[in-house]
């Protein structure tokens, strides 16, 4: 039994959040949450639609787990705002995942932005999680924000790329006083679980489970990947030497002598 | 002097479609194409590619939109026209009975989609300002707003200020069709009206792009001018030019092909579905991350087999006749080929293992 994520005033037994979107059928949601353990699930609230109750993909959600509506579609923090805000209206409760994008091209968030959504939302009681690229600066205002995590991306989203910017998320890991969640750019669980040998609290992902062959599969051996990278940061794996580390020393004789 | 994408335009004027198979495969294994690599895959000797095309147009579209198609249907306002486009079936020579939607027929035409569930409608005029001014067409968009999540256009070109008007009255995406990129062809079929200035609609996205919509969709009418590849390479290089310039901004493509129509216009070419889907899997190799669209034109057997090739937006319930959806219309603008109802093409989805989205994006 791993020790459980504290986040938002909830205590998370599983650091694997799951996306939701890409699927041939929402139907498959429930399966994908129970095969993945998963306890946070985002979902973009432009495709939420409220008018009609058969076509929401919300119906599809267990209740059991933690709605986190994104703001994907935004293009600036007034449009994140409005967005969360509807969220909020709409039911679907206080926490958020900042998502400013307005490079179309790239898809890769607008840092400015997303802290000046951050700070408004924090400040109206939201559980503010923001999607960023991996910039210590931009990590800072976060906190400062009153974000609850720091979600910095592994890869452009969608990508399947891994841990490009493995580096700069390390980095946070060590400075920024807040969980750090990897979110985007996982294609695969050994990706997942190298994310969190590093330290990081928990991982977000969505195309490697959605475009893969069997993606109920995929999502338990993603749930076992993360569970498997915590025990071994948690274990403390041993440090790497420049030489080996031999059973019988060259200077042995020096100790045999005294 | 030239501007926007007319110097663009230049530059490639004389790009050549006769690559070898070592310049196929070649841009086959980029990740990112240039210009001369799309022309590459349009070409002829990439035809025996086709497969290898598809496979990895297949894994794109899946990786950056999922099993997921967008529903839309197209909402014709008025077909009343002041162009003599000569395949068109709303030209000013086409002596058909002529309608305009008041707007109280706008409304129950609107509450006539929503019905069907759809929540992304596009707007159609023929160019006539003064009937579908300006004023009309936000009216339009006000009326329609509470019905639908997005908005969009298909009406003669404007300027950015005209597009900036109808984008704060709630118009989110605007369709331009250059219609042929081959500017002598261009003036051949389009003999008179305001339509007949190239540049001016040339221009068109770029202006639409400025004013603040949030999605510019582009295309060419397949079959129009001799030489599908050109306009194939154009359409495409249009949109990858706003995409470098406005990467806020949704640039997306549509292939229409040349349909019957009331005249008696024949197409300068047959575009083959062959030469369609060579268009479509070069399109998504050199855009992966861009919508492709695909109109009812098409037949209901083709669309389904161009699913999963990088179709990202498909039209459903369809009719080109003003007013009908609510039953009143009469002539439409050309014949489509797939006649399937929203329901049917649902179902149709579902069972190719594709999501029909109905919404993806909330109004704000």
């Amino acid at each position: 039994m791993m020790e459980p994520l504290l986040l938002g005033g909830r205590e998370l037994t599983s650091r694997l959040f799951i996306g939701s979107g890409k699927y041939a059928d929402d139907a498959l949601i429930p399966d994908i949450v129970a095969r993945s353990g998963s306890q946070v699930i985002t979902v973009a609230l432009r495709r939420v639609d409220l008018s009609n109750p058969d076509r929401n993909i919300l119906a599809h959600i267990p209740a059991d787990v933690q709605l986190l509506p994104n703001t994907s579609g935004a293009r600036n923090a007034e449009e994140a705002v409005r967005l969360a805000r509807l969220a909020k209206a709409a039911g679907c409760g206080d926490w958020i995942k900042i998502e400013v994008i307005s490079d179309q091209k790239y898809l890769l968030p607008d840092g400015f932005e997303t802290v000046k959504a951050t700070e408004i939302l924090a400040a109206e009681g939201f559980v503010v999680l923001p999607y960023v690229s991996p910039d210590l600066m931009v990590a800072k205002a976060l906190v400062k924000a009153g974000a609850a995590a720091v979600m910095p991306l592994g890869a452009p989203i969608g990508s399947n790329r891994g841990l490009q910017t493995k580096e700069l998320i390390r980095i946070l890991i060590e400075e920024i006083p807040l969980p750090i969640i990897v979110d985007a750019g996982i294609g695969k669980p050994s990706q997942a679980c190298e994310a969190m040998e590093m330290g990081a609290a928990a991982c977000l992902l969505n195309t490697a489970i959605a475009s893969a062959s069997d993606p109920l599969l995929m999502a338990e051996a993603f749930a076992h990947s993360v569970i498997s990278g915590r025990q071994a940061y948690l274990a403390g794996a041993g440090s790497i030497r420049q030489y080996a580390s031999a059973s019988s020393p060259l200077t042995g004789f020096l100790e045999a002598s005294c | 002097m030239l501007t926007g994408f007319a110097q663009e335009y230049r530059r490639y004027q004389s790009i050549s479609f006769q690559a070898t198979k070592e310049q196929v495969e070649q841009a086959l294994h980029k990740s990112q194409l240039t210009p001369d690599d799309f022309a590459a895959l349009l070409s002829p000797a990439a035809e025996a590619y086709l497969e290898a095309l598809a496979q990895k147009a297949h894994q794109l579209t899946v990786q950056h939109f999922g099993r997921t198609i967008l529903l839309y249907t197209p909402l014709y306002l008025s077909d009343y026209c002041s162009n003599r486009c000569l395949y068109c079936g709303f030209s000013s020579q086409q002596l058909i009975p002529r309608h305009h939607l008041q707007l109280d027929q706008v409304e129950a035409e609107g509450k006539a989609i929503a019905a069907s569930g759809l929540r992304h409608i596009l707007l159609l005029t023929g160019d006539a300002p003064k009937l579908a001014s300006l004023d009309y067409l936000a009216d339009c968009l006000r009326i329609l707003r509470p019905h639908f999540a997005s908005l969009a256009l298909e009406i003669y070109a404007l300027d950015t200020e005209g597009y900036r008007r109808l984008a704060l009255a709630g118009a989110d995406q605007m369709t331009m069709y250059q219609e042929t990129y081959n500017p002598v062809r261009y003036a051949e079929v389009h003999p008179s009206g305001p339509k007949r200035d190239y540049h001016f609609r040339l221009a068109a996205p770029e202006a639409a792009c400025q004013a603040g919509m949030r999605g510019v969709n582009l295309g060419a009418l397949l079959g129009l001018s001799a030489d599908w590849r050109s306009d194939a390479f154009f359409t495409a290089l249009h949109a990858h030019y706003l995409v470098q310039r406005y990467p806020e901004v949704d640039i997306s493509l549509s292939f229409p092909r040349l349909r019957p129509h009331g005249g008696t216009f024949q197409a300068a070419v047959d575009v083959s579905d062959r030469n369609l889907v060579q268009f479509i899997l070069a399109s998504r190799l050199f855009l992966p991350r861009s919508g492709l669209t695909l109109s009812t034109r098409e037949s209901a057997n083709l669309r389904n087999h161009l699913l999963p090739l990088g179709i990202t937006k498909m039209s459903a319930g369809v009719s080109t006749a003003v007013g009908g959806h609510t039953g009143e219309g009469e002539s439409g603008q050309f014949e489509i080929a797939d006649r399937r109802s929203v329901a049917e093409m649902c179902s149709s989805l579902r069972e190719h293992g594709y999501q029909p989205v109905m919404k993806d994006w909330e109004p704000l």
